[in-house]
């Protein structure tokens, strides 16, 4: 809501400063987000008289203007396509000051220009810049503009919370003024308007609940070809609403004012008896901005006996809309209650400020008052005859507000303070608020019931926020909660996620964070056989399925950076990751969410650096990695064939006999997809199970000497290293301590399906010295085993 | 007699003062040769009477071997200190880098987080996790935003079906918790939250929340601004900090209250562009649980009160490491990253 700060002081005007006001507004509990000058800084800038116009010597466009301020006439070369002899215009006399902009003598194509003419935008008071300002005709040349548009204002915006409707209109920003500051309101006197002639429009509520009250009137005989005046406009414009005709003008304002939206509509359009209802099945009506609309059900309608003519509260229908030569027009002001408000505009993609106030709510008793207001005004302005003023209401459907107990001792609990009776009685009685004192114990109860324009008082909780927002919140005290220690669990059991992160950081991995909503076309060529969670209202095609995979958004940040000559990249990420289970709609039980974590690798083994070695990363480096994080020994990779990575480069991990995740280099396929330069590595793991841990139970370390013989042997090189460890572990017997793989070769001297595999054997027991003859025997069933299960052939 | 002494020092003295192996060669000739000083001495015993024999030659065996120590010793030194020298030659530059990879760094908003965590776990604080896809009754309804609430628009959702939707606060894992025990508890929730918002300079369509709540006979709205204005001075070690408590609506609080703090950047002093040039940096959302939420997860409202709140790991990471873009947090620059090593 945006307002001008003069108006908010006619109804009220503390001895504030507008900065003081602000303040005072935010602490009460309206935030303020913005303050701005109702227009730039001007000097020298006065209302002129466009005397007369002829064209540019030297260009079409141009007029050359002679110009009255007041007392002497000037000439002004002016651009502006309405630039017109009458017309009174603000005029920049040369030596004024637009904010920073001066205005100097000038020469527009060989004709001397003294001073400017403005548009709206020139003087900061809007965006429109189509042609000049136009002023009344009988604004007096020569005045100061300041002075004549009242100039001197500042526009306020108050972020509005959900709540706090009452204060969509000044009325209920005096309101919360006067209550801060301890001031009485002065509104606006609001008369009743005789009916000088007989005219009603009968009205029907057959949807009492939602619509429990409808104020009518006809006028006749109005002129809407008439001007609203200055100040009315100038109001619009500083809550930035345009002025259009005088009755969308005064319905505006009153809307604005009392926080009552309006409707006017076309008399002679209006078929019979209104009838507010709501909408039946199939029905549709065209909307006052052309637009054509399917009903849907439970829309509340005006209609008379041709079928709607408006909807509700949100906005009227085309063909009884109000036209500059309609003469006769039907005003309502109504109730429309909130519950069959609520999101029905949005339903229609629509948002209009009458719908924004219905919905969160608006007086139930302030309608005849509002149409009291708008006869008025709108009959200064354009004539007119007035008919009486018609209240239909439905009494057993209009809100009924709850008496609400409060307590003082609920009050002291709940702000961690005492409140004196007196204060309490005082502030709601500032409130307008009605008590009665039902216990007058030492710990004092009250039964408190709101005003009509306080509907969201509904229980103790919210009596005691008016109380504490009366008071302050920076008056209540500051304490430290106390509360019974209570003893956090912690185990031995898990690693924290915490150092996980630790080790990957400290192996030169920095940690990433990506949408969790990826393009679901792409992730299909990571995890093809994943039915991913589709959002209904994505914000574009590439965020529209929720991850089944860390990996995407991995690569993503990887494109990132290689785009931006970051070639050497380790990554690694944490997350939910989702997938749809079983078929049918997506209710929250099918959906899996799962914790992972994710690593991805490209660029140098190491980095650049004299003495680093040369090489690119390779699988090796990210398993590496991978043992790093979590321990060699429980980890078992395994070949497959996995989507989206290099068949014969990647594999299945598994860890103590659970399946873990996978590793691997990216495939062609997705490299082109993401557009990765260069060879990736990818790995993702599930991170509750990497997170598991078991507490150590230490073995005696033995004190007699260790035995080390190595092997070399030549094996099919199909022929997995995990099945030789396997073998040998089977094989070397119980004294066997470590078994450390030294050597793999290939190349010259060993035949091309061969590979030569080079292992060192280290024994010890743990209770004795081992002799020579127990190792020379282990290594000979070593050997026996390798040669029979593998047709392995020991080299020398 | 003295002249043996004599001898003796002049050859250690000697010896001491060599700094040439060079002249330690000549030493050794010079007194322990075939016709060095003290080997003449030892062939002179002939002259020494029959008794006297055995005692002086004794003596001079005994400076021999001293003098033959010290010159062993001092040859070692010499020896080494020209190796040391002949190394020196090749001196390494020692301003060249060492050898080895590079340390990664964690993201900000988990540095963050962390420290968030840190201090309530201080505090008796436990950390408490849930799922992102939420169902409407826990993300609104249990929250007091039934249907068609005007709040709702506060809080523009990613729906994957009618009832099925991306968490819009972290709020639906504090109702999970209240369903499932007995209070009373103090917790804090914290992950990523998800709004219908396109990225731009201040928003993000995902972003991190953390959302604390404590549930006890005793805690009161005086608790909640005592923990939270410790917290906000903790986290931005500044003991002297500006917290103020503004009014305002959520509807699973009443009282409600946004949280502002001293703008960390200007210290209120104006013409900032931080803080607008306002002097407040609003932080958090915080309030007296509303009974009904109580109620509706089963807790006796008149018995318990409880206080919760909420605050944005991206914006406290802005303000902390100055931040001027929410995006980077989701760019993943490795050159933005690697400044929080």
């Amino acid at each position: 809501m945006k307002f001008s700060e003069q108006w908010l002081r006619e109804w009220v005007n503390p001895a504030l400063s507008t900065e003081e006001l602000v303040h005072q507004i935010t602490m009460a509990g309206l935030e303020v987000d913005g303050v701005e000058p109702a227009a730039a800084s001007l000097s020298q800038v006065v209302v002129g008289e466009i005397l007369e116009t002829e064209t540019h010597p030297n260009a079409d466009k141009l007029k050359v203007c002679r110009v009255s301020s007041g007392a002497e006439t000037h000439q002004v070369v002016c651009g502006a396509p309405n630039a017109r002899a009458g017309l009174k215009v603000p005029f920049a006399l040369v030596g004024a000051k637009l904010d920073d902009f001066k205005i100097k003598k000038a020469k527009l194509r060989g004709v001397e220009s003294f001073g400017m003419l403005c548009s709206e935008r020139e003087l900061g008071l809007s965006d429109q810049h189509e042609g000049l300002m136009e002023l009344s005709e009988t604004a007096p040349v020569g005045t100061d503009i300041n002075t004549y548009l009242s100039l001197d204002d500042s526009i306020i915006e108050v972020d509005l919370t959900p709540n706090r409707s009452d204060c969509l209109g000044i009325i209920g920003l005096a309101r919360e003024t006067g209550l801060m500051n301890n001031l009485d309101v002065c509104m606006p006197s609001i008369v009743e308007n005789e009916a000088v002639i007989e005219d009603t429009v009968s009205v029907q509520l057959a949807a009492g609940k939602a619509c429990p009250r409808f104020v009518g009137r006809v006028i006749k005989s109005v002129d809407l070809t008439a001007t609203s005046p200055l100040w009315l406009t100038e109001k619009l414009r500083r809550s930035g609403i345009r002025s259009i005709d005088p009755v969308v003008d005064v319905t505006n304002l009153v809307m604005l004012e009392l926080n009552q939206p309006m409707h006017a509509y076309d008399l002679a359009a209006l078929k019979g008896d209104i009838t507010v209802r709501l909408a039946e099945p199939k029905e549709s009506m065209t909307l006052l901005n052309g637009q054509t609309v399917n009903l849907l059900d439970g829309t509340l309608l005006i209609t008379d006996s041709s079928g709607p003519i408006g909807m509700a509260g949100i906005m009227g229908g085309a063909g009884t809309a109000v036209k500059s030569e309609t003469r006769d027009i039907f005003l309502e002001a109504a109730f429309f209650a909130p519950v069959a408000m609520a999101g029905r505009a949005r339903a229609y993609g629509m948002h209009t400020d009458a719908g924004h106030r219905f919905e969160r709510g608006v007086d139930f008793m302030g309608q005849v008052r509002a149409m009291e207001r708008a006869t008025a005004l709108l009959i200064s302005i354009s004539g007119g005859d007035p008919g009486p003023l018609v209240d239909t209401v439905s009494e057993a459907d209009l809100p009924v507000l709850p008496k609400v107990t409060l307590r003082a001792a609920r009050i002291k609990r709940v702000l961690g303070m005492a409140i004196a009776d007196a204060d309490v009685e005082n502030i709601l009685k500032r409130l307008d608020f009605e008590f009665e004192i039902e216990s007058s114990e030492r710990d004092k109860v009250w039964r408190v019931s709101s005003p009509s324009h306080r509907f969201d008082i509904n229980i103790e909780a919210d009596l005691i926020e008016e109380i504490s927002r009366i008071i302050g919140y920076d008056n209540l005290p500051v304490t430290r909660p106390t509360a019974e220690l209570t003893m956090l669990e912690s185990t031995e059991h898990a690693v924290s996620v915490k150092s996980l992160k630790a080790r990957l950081v400290d192996r030169g991995y920095s940690e990433a964070i990506t949408y969790s909503f990826v393009d679901g076309v792409k992730q299909s060529l990571l995890t093809p056989r994943a039915v991913p969670v589709a959002l209904k209202n994505p914000l574009s095609s590439e965020m529209d399925v929720m991850r089944t995979t860390l990996c995407g958004g991995l690569l993503g940040a990887l494109v990132h950076n290689q785009n931006r000559q970051q070639q050497d990249v380790r990554l690694f990420e944490t997350g939910l990751v989702f997938e749809q289970k079983g078929s049918g709609p997506a209710d929250l039980e099918a959906i899996e969410q799962k914790n992972r974590l994710a690593l991805v690798l490209s660029g140098r083994r190491v980095p650049e650096g004299w003495a680093n070695t040369q090489g690119v990363a390779d699988f090796f480096d990210l398993k590496g990695d991978l043992e790093f994080l979590l321990g060699a020994e429980g980890l078992t990779f395994e070949p497959c064939d996995l989507p989206g990575l290099q068949l014969g480069q990647c594999a299945k991990i598994s860890m103590r006999g659970e399946m873990l995740g996978f590793i691997g280099l990216v495939n062609r396929a997705v490299s082109q997809a993401y557009d990765l330069r260069n060879p990736v590595l990818i790995a993702e793991i599930d991170l509750t199970m990497a997170t598991s841990s078991a507490v150590p139970k230490v073995l005696e370390v033995s004190k007699f000497p260790e035995v080390r013989r190595d092997l070399a042997m030549l094996v099919d090189r199909n022929v997995p290293v995990s099945e030789i460890q396997k073998v040998i572990l089977a094989h070397a017997g119980s004294a066997l301590l470590h078994l450390k793989l030294f050597d793999v070769y290939t190349g010259k001297g060993v035949e091309t399906i061969q590979k030569s595999i080079g292992v060192g054997l280290t024994f010890q027991h743990p209770s004795r010295t081992l002799t020579d003859d127990e190792i020379t025997t282990a290594i000979e069933e070593v050997v026996a085993g390798l040669e029979t299960k593998l047709k392995a052939q020991l080299r020398n | 007699m003295s002249e043996l002494e004599t001898l003796k020092a002049q050859a250690l003295a000697a010896v001491s003062a060599a700094s040439q192996l060079s002249e330690i060669e000549t030493l050794r000739v010079r007194y322990l040769g075939k016709k060095g000083e003290i080997t003449a001495l030892l062939k002179g015993l002939g002259q020494v009477s029959q008794e006297e024999r055995p005692r002086m030659g004794a003596l001079i065996n005994a400076v021999k071997g001293e003098v033959d120590d010290a010159i062993g010793a001092r040859r070692q030194i010499l020896e080494l200190e020209a190796e040391d020298q002949a190394a020196a030659a090749n001196a390494i530059d020692v301003t060249l880098p060492g050898r080895g990879s590079g340390r990664g760094a964690l993201h900000p908003v988990t540095l963050v987080l962390e420290r968030i965590e840190a201090f309530f776990k201080s505090v008796g604080f436990e950390t408490v996790y849930g799922p992102e896809i939420e169902d409407d009754y826990h993300n609104f309804e249990a929250l007091n935003l039934p249907e068609h609430h005007p709040a709702r628009a506060m809080h523009d959702t990613f729906y994957i079906s009618d009832s099925v939707l991306l968490r819009t606060h972290t709020s639906p894992v504090q109702v999970r918790t209240m369903e499932s025990r007995e209070p009373p508890f103090r917790m804090i929730c914290p992950g990523k939250t998800y709004r219908v918002d396109p990225p731009d300079p201040s928003h993000l369509p995902m972003f991190h929340q953390v959302e604390g709540l404590m549930v006890d006979e005793n805690c009161s709205f005086a608790d909640l601004k005592g923990i939270i204005t410790e917290f906000l001075r903790v986290f931005f070690e500044r003991d002297d900090l500006k917290v103020r408590f503004r009014p305002s609506y959520f509807p699973f609080t009443e009282p409600s209250a946004e949280v502002d703090v001293q703008c960390v950047h200007c210290l209120g002093k104006g013409h900032c562009r931080v803080c607008s040039s306002t002097g407040w940096l609003e932080v958090m959302g915080s309030g007296m649980v509303h009974p009904r939420v109580l109620e509706m997860s089963g807790i006796d409202s008149e018995r318990f009160l409880g206080f919760a709140f909420g605050m944005g790991p991206e914006r406290l990471a802005m303000l902390r490491y100055g931040v001027t873009d929410m995006r980077h947090f989701v760019d993943n620059d490795l050159r933005f990253l690697e400044q929080f090593r």
